[in-house]
């Protein structure tokens, strides 16, 4: 299936110097969750923001539902709803009123029933009468998404969008988004909170220093970059690894109670853990009882940003 | 969901949404945007008018009061073209919410058709009624009236052009009161507004020569009287000039994305 979303060797640098994006190369598939992530400054609005057209590449290619974002800008543009980070809104316009303009600015006939049932879905259709002026952070934000979904686009953009939000909006908000999805709705989500892209997410990407690092299907990311880890609490402590487990290069914790083994569930030998069992057997080690942890996203995303960055070959010959 | 998504090309309903939008903002200080300028011209009438104007003698044939309703309808148009546009675009810019603009299928095109169509049938509406209140207070002839509306039209057309550019240029509200209190309210007065420049010594005449405001209101007052300082083409001339600088000023703030877009 051709993609939604092509992104092609998109560059861009600010007028101050700021090289935002570096040749980032994208494909976003139609009807998936992509979530972006990646820390402040690292590029991910800019990349959401010049594929909506706010900001102009420096060079590279971005075509939408096969539409050419420049050459194309109406055909692109009409497919794609934007929710901004920040709170933008026209403070002495009504719910209502706002998102008829909405509709009317992508260029569609005005549609009461759509508009209503998208105010009701984001539990707005009672305040539709209110000057937005008179809503709380909360409601604005889905103000703003309300006003994104009333062009009844096929790729959602929400850029953070629940920073700041309460627990119940955001819950909403997931509910939302996985019945967009059932719509047959792309959504590119950027978020800083890990646990999101987690239990959203089809894929995830992500971005630092206008790179885009690593793009892969969430479970597998998790899978490949997972570390695992088994604890063995003993029934007696231990004051040191005996050496006959060396191979497995455990690490004691809790006073010498706990056998840690870190390994890679992707990488490592599925029989080495029943192995590890057994020689603790042959050896009259006991144990009381046995834990597993998966590293999260978060452990995993951490580990991806830290890492050193491959210096330009001019700035190593500088140096 | 799915939208059968209309074909290609003007943007017509965009335009009507960005159209609508702004007249609305009009409408909502209806009473402050209507009174203001009534009951400014109210005062100069009686001031000028009434007060000075009656020991003034008659110029081109017209009784002063009526001599200066050309002028001061000017006055107004000019300010409240480059406010009400400055304004319409500075204000989204200001707020955040030009992203949606933005990011919509509309060119550069249809949202200035849209802010400046806007912003120039507001000064239009507000020239007739000044022009309605000022026959009130004093007899009024319009010899030619309809290029009088024309050039009305024309006049709101170019200096909501020149509106939205400094609109788009400002990037704080004294940047955005600069241009009309402190350059164009001046040229205006200075441009004839309330004499007629044949009335000046004849170096300070020169010099009114070189204010484009000068030829705007001497064109205009040409529509009321009949007669004008200079020929009723060369104010024309000077205005749809104006005109067309401004918009190669608009084409070029969209091709560069001067101020909107990084």
């Amino acid at each position: 299936m051709n993609p939604i979303i092509s992104i092609s060797k998109l560059t861009k640098t600010y007028a101050s110097g700021l090289q935002a994006l570096k040749a980032v190369d994208l494909e976003i598939r139609v009807g998936e969750i992509f979530a972006l992530l990646g820390p402040n400054g690292a590029g991910k609005t800019t990349l959401i923001s010049t594929v909506c057209g706010i900001v102009t590449p420096s060079s590279g290619t971005v075509s939408v539902g096969g539409h050419d974002i420049a050459r194309d800008f109406r055909a692109a543009r009409r497919l794609i709803g934007l929710v901004p980070q920040e709170l933008h809104t026209d403070m002495f316009e009504t719910v209502w009123s706002t998102v008829a303009f909405s509709r009317g600015l992508f260029g569609l006939a005005p549609d009461a029933a759509h508009l209503e049932r998208v105010l009701r879905d984001l539990s707005l259709w009672e305040r539709r009468k209110d000057r937005i002026m008179h809503l709380s952070g909360g409601m604005k934000r889905r103000v703003l998404i309300a006003k994104a979904l009333a062009h009844e686009p096929r790729v959602l953009f929400l850029d953070e969008p629940t920073a700041g939000v309460d627990v119940e909006l955001r819950q909403d908000m997931w509910a939302l988004v996985r019945r967009l999805r059932e719509t047959g709705v792309t959504v590119i989500l950027t978020t800083h909170y890990i646990e999101e892209a987690e239990e959203m997410a089809d894929r995830i990407g992500v971005i630092n220093h206008g790179e885009l690092i690593v793009v892969e299907e969430k479970a597998r990311l998790m899978r490949q970059l997972g570390q695992k880890q088994l604890i063995v609490h003993l029934q007696d402590p231990m004051t040191e690894v005996p050496p006959a487990l060396a191979e497995w290069k455990l690490s004691l914790g809790a006073q010498g109670t706990e056998l840690e083994f870190t390994f890679n569930s992707a990488e490592d030998d599925d029989a080495r853990i029943p192995r590890l069992l057994r020689r603790m057997h042959e050896l009259g080690i006991g144990f009381r009882d046995l834990q597993t942890r998966q590293s999260s996203l978060e452990d995993i995303f951490v580990s991806l940003v830290r890492r050193p960055r491959v210096q330009p070959a001019a700035a190593r010959a500088q140096a | 969901m799915s939208a059968a998504l209309p074909p290609s090309g003007f943007n017509a309903r965009g335009v009507a949404a960005i159209y609508r939008f702004e007249m609305a903002r009009f409408l909502r200080t209806l009473w402050q945007s209507l009174a203001t300028p009534v009951l400014t011209t109210a005062l100069y009438l009686l001031v000028f008018g009434a007060a000075i104007g009656s020991r003034m003698s008659q110029i081109d044939g017209v009784s002063y009061g009526a001599f200066i309703v050309p002028g001061l309808i000017m006055l107004t148009i000019l300010t409240e073209s480059l406010n009400n546009a400055s304004f319409g675009i500075y204000m989204p810019k200001f707020t955040g919410t030009i992203y949606e603009i933005l990011s919509a299928p509309v060119s550069a095109f249809e949202i200035v058709l849209g802010y400046v169509g806007a912003a120039a049938t507001k000064s239009v509406v507000l020239g007739l009624v000044i022009l309605a209140t000022a026959s009130l207070l004093v007899p009024i002839e319009i010899r030619h009236p309809l290029p009088m509306l024309a050039f009305l039209v024309l006049v709101s057309v170019s200096f909501s052009l020149f509106g939205f550019i400094l609109g788009v240029w400002a990037n704080s509200f004294e940047r955005l009161q600069f241009v009309p209190m402190l350059i164009i309210t001046p040229l205006t007065f200075l441009g004839g507004a309330f004499y007629s420049i044949d009335m000046l010594p004849g170096e300070w005449r020169t010099v009114s020569l070189f204010n484009p405001v000068f030829y705007l209101i001497s064109g205009f007052r040409w529509t009321f009287h009949g007669t004008a300082e200079v020929g009723v083409w060369i104010s024309l001339a000077t205005t749809l000039l104006f005109a067309l600088v401004c918009l190669a000023l608009v084409a070029w703030i969209f091709r560069t994305g001067y101020r909107l877009k990084s």
